[in-house]
């Protein structure tokens, strides 16, 4: 009751206190949450990324006659944060929708808290599958190519070798438990039979390398597939240089092309892995160049992929609100279903299905090249190409 | 239950055969004396002779190896400080402890809950042990003598039959040395038995109706004060040469 | 597993003892001579990764060696600065305080070493002449691991010289044993502290810099490493050099044969040992805590430490009417308030609201009881996951609200039946090990917790959904049993717990069954944090591991110290000025942890009591 006595004041006195004209350029405001502090390497660009659409929607004249406007917050990487800065972009700012969050666990939070605020929520980061599956809801759609698509996109590849033996390493939590599950599974469905699988979880940012690498070499296996990323990777891969783990030795890892997780390595990244990842440096299609171009002439930098995340996530709210023609949330919700947007890596589309974008990742091959890693012999995968048939999705979500 | 004890024949406390070693030493070596009900009785001996095990001992914060302690024809072996608090033994220690967060009243109300009496006695007690002046004084802020004082209030709230008392009146003032061994007096008139350790011999031997000495773990000597004053082994080990 | 297998993992494990050893040696110097639990620890760690990673980038791998000095010598001077400028003025202050400080230069650290080398991992090179690799028989051995190998015994040897052979470590020897008597030998404890913290700082310098061929330098080393640091430390016994380097080589050893084991199939269930490693060093610490509560080569503490906090008595003054008021004038101000505030400033109370009722639980245990806690966390999320899960079960809201302190209840009883065996920093850390291991059982145990997802969807009611209502109720239930905790607190039972904190020896010898006492104690304190957590789990609609993670903890010790210890309304106080200025530093400024610590450190220095202990202060010159 309140509430709607605070809503209707604070509308009297807009109404009272601004021309039709003013109102019209009135800003729409985006609620943004992240965790800027917990994976600033990912996030920083991911932010540049973002400040650029903005800078471009509004030159071209913003969205619905009114410019667009971003209200960023610190979500301190917890979900009972993330809330609390999510309630605030929404009480007090009078956000038209949220966007956001890097972690599964915030992600998925905030996908609960749009629900029950009945909001929209487009989650730029999060791998989860969960977040458009078993937890899936009405208001929340997923932008980034989900743990399932893109260990999807490297099993083709990896089935192909006819390997046995495989030995998996995953950082212990939700991420890489659903990437071997995933794994696993794909893997078993398409390969020889009698393939075997020896798993080693490790600690998320503590692997201990050395007897890690130690106990993968005594497994004797035929292939490693892993969804290492960040300082574990770092320190796996030169352990496993060091110890010849490699040697003759077919890698799978997951996210490993990503600048974020590739540039640290220097010189020393690994060749001849497949990854899943982002080649700016190579990726000349039209709508990649002339971001690439934008975003270094703005930034004085080169595009990682958090950048192409916070540039992609801007311009899906901005088509959904026009598309929406209006920033209810009924009708901006209705937009987001089959709503084509313009990235980076082509067009994607939010499936009404399941909420889940189409956008893809680059797989290929790590290669060194002057004193960097980078990814050769790569191809985009599209996203739509890499998801369970539509009939096991249904059953994946739950129901309305 | 054990209120009727007092009343019984034979002594309130017996320590028999109590043997405590520390790392190959023996601390007490084979320990024997009685205590009779409103007795008071002093424990000399030489730094090093085991007076402060001896203590422990009996109040439950060391287990000895061999040996028996009853209290009125009870064991208290294998009890805690806190349950031999609770069979009426008060205890003072040798720097007075005492709840410094509180009032001395609070403190004295703590210390009669403690063992289940009512809080009301408060005033009661602490008049028994000349300390009723100090009453709204919080203890944290005492002199030392008057948390002696104190102290000695929460050692008669647990309504004692035995008080175990490790040098009562070290560090006081000769005159407040005076006033606490005057309650203490008080107290064994009532039927309280008092053990106590004492350095000041003028106290020792004005106060103790009999006097043990310990040496090297061994009671040496267990006799009036008269008699332990000529004894010449007890000479003997205070002046620092060899008893045997 | 063969036995050259397992020969190779113990070798391997040697590297990553010596490690553990560099990185625990200097927090146990520390703490021996100067009593400071030092949460830097793991920051100075950071530091020298960052600073050798800097110095080798400028001036090329061949340096290497020279940067690690040079890294060493740059976390001396930190430590010695942080002694001097901060940590000086809080001898005379309660410990813990020195605690929440050193936690404000974590904080400023972080922030810090983003402004200088931004977010991006620096991984070092290798370091020349050892990039190969060592073969004996079948074992291969990176050359640095083997440097390291021999490292960790060195510096081992170098300090037990120092301490046993040198005139400054008789000083150290002396301060540790006992502080009277150091300062009756006429030691200069100012200039001896200020050393001893200028060394200890060196070595977490010096163990960050030499992880740098290992390890990028990333920041998010800081809080595992200092952690890791703690359990070293305690394991082995608080002060003790050789026992850091033998649990460190304990803690190494169980994880390298965690891993080296993998999945094994024991009486038909697979086990998954590397799974363990989350939790092996906790696991560890508990065990040998509860076999031997000093640590391995710890010293039993014969007299307990008693901390007299004659100002205490302001947390249970009757008060009279001043309190009264001043209480319900809180009560008005505090509901009013956010009602005729924005929407926003009721969900931000309802936070503060939680948070109020977590510290003053922790109030309790730490300021009445004199047991600190550094896991209270996890009585607070055994609360919240109990209440989600009976939530989940279609349990009605007040049932699920009901069942989740109770649930703490029990689980403190358990934990608390141990960790009251201890005393003082190893109960601390005791209770740290099991909010560890509480947190490592929500993390994996996916099919019940959802693993490190969390549970979703927890939401109050309809008639409580509303987010006035539910700050209304939350003040309503929180208001309740503060109030309950007060009466508590200055009831009979209150008044026996401070009596065991007081004097532990008194407490004895007046009835008082010390250990049952502070058992009980523990017991409430983990029922009120469970309610605190319950009421959370529906203000936030899920629940997930970091509900119950080290940091919790770390922010309701850090509440209750701004609070002040011993000021009734001090829980609010602190919960509500590090809430509020969380929530408004992080969106003012992007470096807010940095300002968070600033202030921090400004409201320690400037009124060691706290905002409570400000405030009587306020009062007794007004008078």
């Amino acid at each position: 009751m309140s509430r709607r006595l605070c809503t209707a004041a604070a509308a009297l006195v807009l109404a009272l206190s601004a021309s039709p004209a003013a109102l019209a350029q009135q800003p729409i405001k985006l609620g943004e949450l992240n965790s800027y502090k917990q994976f600033a390497a990912f996030l920083d660009p991911y932010k540049n990324g973002m400040q650029l659409a903005l800078e471009e929607i509004n030159a071209a004249g913003g969205v619905l006659g009114r410019p667009l406007a971003i209200v960023s917050r610190d979500d301190n990487g917890t979900p009972g944060d993330a809330v609390r800065v999510a309630e605030e972009l929404l009480t007090r700012e009078n956000v038209a929708l949220l966007m956001g969050t890097f972690p599964s666990n915030v992600g998925l939070a905030v996908a609960d808290l749009a629900k029950q605020r009945k909001v929209l929520f487009i989650a730029a980061e999060p791998l989860t599958d969960k977040i458009v599956w078993e937890n899936g809801n009405a208001y929340t759609f997923r932008l980034r190519a989900s743990t399932y698509m893109q260990t999807a996109m490297l099993v083709p590849e990896a089935a192909k070798l006819n390997k046995k033996r495989w030995a998996i390493v995953y950082p212990n939590y939700e991420y890489g438990t659903a990437a071997t599950t995933a794994f696993k599974q794909q893997m078993t469905a398409r390969a020889p039979a009698g393939i075997e699988f020896i798993e080693f979880p490790v600690p998320l940012g503590k692997i201990d390398p050395g007897p890690t690498v130690q106990a993968m070499l005594d497994a004797k296996p035929d292939a490693i597939f892993s969804s290492l990323f960040g300082a574990d990777l770092a320190r796996f891969v030169r352990e496993g240089e060091l110890r010849g783990l490699f040697k003759d030795r077919p890698v799978f890892n997951l996210l490993g092309g990503e600048p974020e997780y590739l540039d640290p390595l220097k010189d020393e990244a690994p060749v001849g892995w497949w990854v899943t990842g982002y080649p700016w440096y190579s990726l000349d299609t039209p709508a990649h160049q002339r971001f690439l171009k934008a975003y270094e002439a703005r930034f004085h930098d080169y595009p990682r992929l958090g950048a192409v995340v916070g540039y992609s996530t801007v311009k899906t709210a901005a088509a959904a609100l026009r598309k929406a023609g209006s920033t209810d949330t009924a009708k901006l919700v209705a937009a987001m279903q089959d709503l084509d947007v313009d990235t980076p890596f082509g067009i994607v589309r939010y499936r009404a299905l399941d909420h889940q974008s189409t956008m893809g990742a680059f797989v290929g091959r790590t290669a060194v090249k002057d004193g960097k890693g980078v990814m050769v012999d790569w191809h985009y995968a599209d996203g739509k190409d890499y998801l369970p048939p539509d009939a096991i999705v249904r059953k994946l979500r739950p129901a309305p | 239950m054990v209120a009727g004890t007092l009343a019984m024949s034979g002594p309130l406390l017996a320590v028999r055969g109590v043997t405590r070693a520390f790392g190959g030493v023996e601390a007490l070596a084979g320990v024997s004396f009685d205590v009779a009900a409103g007795e008071r009785v002093a424990l000399i001996g030489p730094n090093g002779a085991g007076k402060t095990t001896c203590f422990n001992v009996l109040g439950g914060q060391l287990a000895p190896d061999r040996g028996d302690v009853q209290l009125a024809g009870q064991s208290l072996l294998g009890l805690a400080a806190d349950a031999i608090a609770r069979r009426r033994v008060g205890r003072t220690f040798q720097v007075a402890a005492t709840f410094a967060s509180m009032t001395v009243r609070e403190n004295v109300e703590v210390a009669l809950r403690g063992v289940g009496r009512d809080a009301g006695l408060a005033r009661a007690t602490l008049e028994r042990a000349a300390a009723a002046d100090l009453a709204d004084r919080h203890a944290g802020t005492l002199a030392y003598g008057d948390a002696k004082r104190v102290e000695f209030a929460l050692a008669l709230a647990v309504d004692p039959v035995l008080l175990l008392m490790d040098e009562p009146t070290a560090g006081m003032l000769p005159r407040d040395r005076r006033a606490l061994m005057d309650a203490v007096r008080m107290a064994t008139a009532a039927g309280i038995a008092v053990l106590f350790t004492e350095h000041d011999m003028d106290v020792v031997f004005g106060y103790a109706d009999r006097i043990i000495v310990l040496d090297r773990g061994r009671v040496l000597a267990d006799a009036a004060p008269d008699a332990v004053r000529a004894d010449p082994r007890v000479q003997a080990v205070y002046l620092g040469e060899d008893a045997a | 597993m063969t036995l050259a297998a397992l020969a190779a993992q113990l070798v391997n494990g040697l590297a990553s003892a010596s490690a553990l050893f560099l990185l625990a040696a200097g927090l146990t110097l520390i703490f021996g001579v100067t009593r400071i639990v030092n949460f830097a620890h793991g920051s100075l760690y950071m530091v020298g990764a960052y600073g050798a990673w800097a110095l080798v980038d400028r001036f090329g791998p061949a340096s290497f060696w020279a940067a690690v000095a040079a890294a060493t010598l740059l976390g001396a001077v930190l430590g010695a600065l942080a002694e001097r400028g901060v940590l000086r003025r809080l001898y005379d202050a309660p410990e813990m305080l020195q605690l929440t400080a050193t936690f404000a230069f974590v904080l400023i650290t972080r922030d810090a070493l983003l402004w200088l080398f931004g977010a991006e991992d620096r991984l070092g090179p290798r370091v020349p002449g050892l990039a190969g690799t060592l073969t004996l028989g079948p074992l291969t051995l990176p050359q640095y691991d083997a440097v390291l190998v021999v490292a960790g015994p060195l510096v081992l040897v170098a300090l037990t010289l120092l301490v046993r052979r040198t005139r400054f470590g008789l000083y150290v020897r002396a301060a540790a044993e006992n502080r009277v008597v150091a300062g009756a030998l006429g030691i200069d404890e100012a200039r001896l502290f200020t050393l001893v913290f200028a060394l200890g700082a060196g070595l977490a310098a010096l163990a960050g810099a030499l992880q740098l061929p290992r390890e990028p330098a990333n920041l998010a080393m800081d809080l595992p490493a200092v952690a890791d640091a703690f359990v070293v430390t305690v394991v082995g016994g608080l002060g003790s050099i050789p026992g850091a380097f033998v649990a460190a080589l304990l803690i190494a050893e169980v994880k390298a044969l965690c891993i080296g084991l993998g999945t094994q199939t024991i009486g038909g269930v697979p086990i998954a040992f590397p799974q363990l490693t989350l939790v092996a060093e906790f696991a560890v610490m508990a065990v040998v805590l509860t076999l031997r509560p000093q640590g391995l080569f710890g010293r039993v503490a014969t007299a307990l430490p008693t901390t007299t906090l004659p100002e205490q008595r302001a947390l249970v003054a009757r008060g009279g009417r001043a309190t009264l008021l001043a209480a319900a004038a809180i009560a008005l101000v505090g509901i009013a308030g956010p009602l005729l505030a924005d929407e926003y400033v009721r969900v931000l109370a309802t936070d503060i609201l939680v948070a109020t009722l977590f510290a003053a639980s922790l109030q309790w245990l730490l300021g009445t009881g004199g047991l600190t806690s550094f896991g209270h966390a996890a009585y607070f999320g055994v609360g919240a996951y109990a209440a989600a899960l009976a939530a989940r079960h279609g349990w009605p809201f007040a049932a699920a609200l009901a069942w989740g302190p109770l649930a703490a209840l029990v689980w403190a009883a358990l934990c608390g039946w141990f960790a009251v065996r201890s005393h003082g920093v190893y109960l601390a850390m005791l209770t740290l090990a099991f909010a560890q291991i509480t947190w490592a059982a929500a993390f994996q145990w996916d099919a019940v917790t959802g693993g490190s997802n969390g549970l979703f969807g927890l939401w109050p009611p309809a008639w409580l959904a509303d987010r006035t209502r539910y700050f209304l109720f939350t003040a309503v239930v929180v208001g309740g049993a503060w109030s309950g905790l007060r009466a508590i607190t200055r009831g009979r039972f209150g008044y026996a717990v401070r009596a065991t904190r007081d004097s532990p020896l008194r407490a004895a010898a007046s009835g008082i069954p010390v250990r049952h006492t502070q058992w009980r104690a523990f017991v409430i304190a983990g029922g009120f944090a469970g309610l605190a957590g319950a009421l959370y789990t529906f203000a936030k609609g899920s629940i997930g591991p970091d509900a119950l993670a080290i940091p919790r903890s770390v922010d309701a010790i850090v509440m209750v110290l701004l609070g002040g210890l011993a000021s009734w309304f001090g829980p609010l106080a602190g919960a509500g000025v590090f809430t509020w200025l969380q929530d408004t530093l992080a969106r003012t400024f992007d470096y807010w942890r940095a300002a968070l610590g600033a202030l921090i450190l400004a409201i320690v220095l400037l009124f060691p009591g706290g905002i409570g202990g400000a405030w009587q202060w306020l009062r007794a010159r007004s008078r």
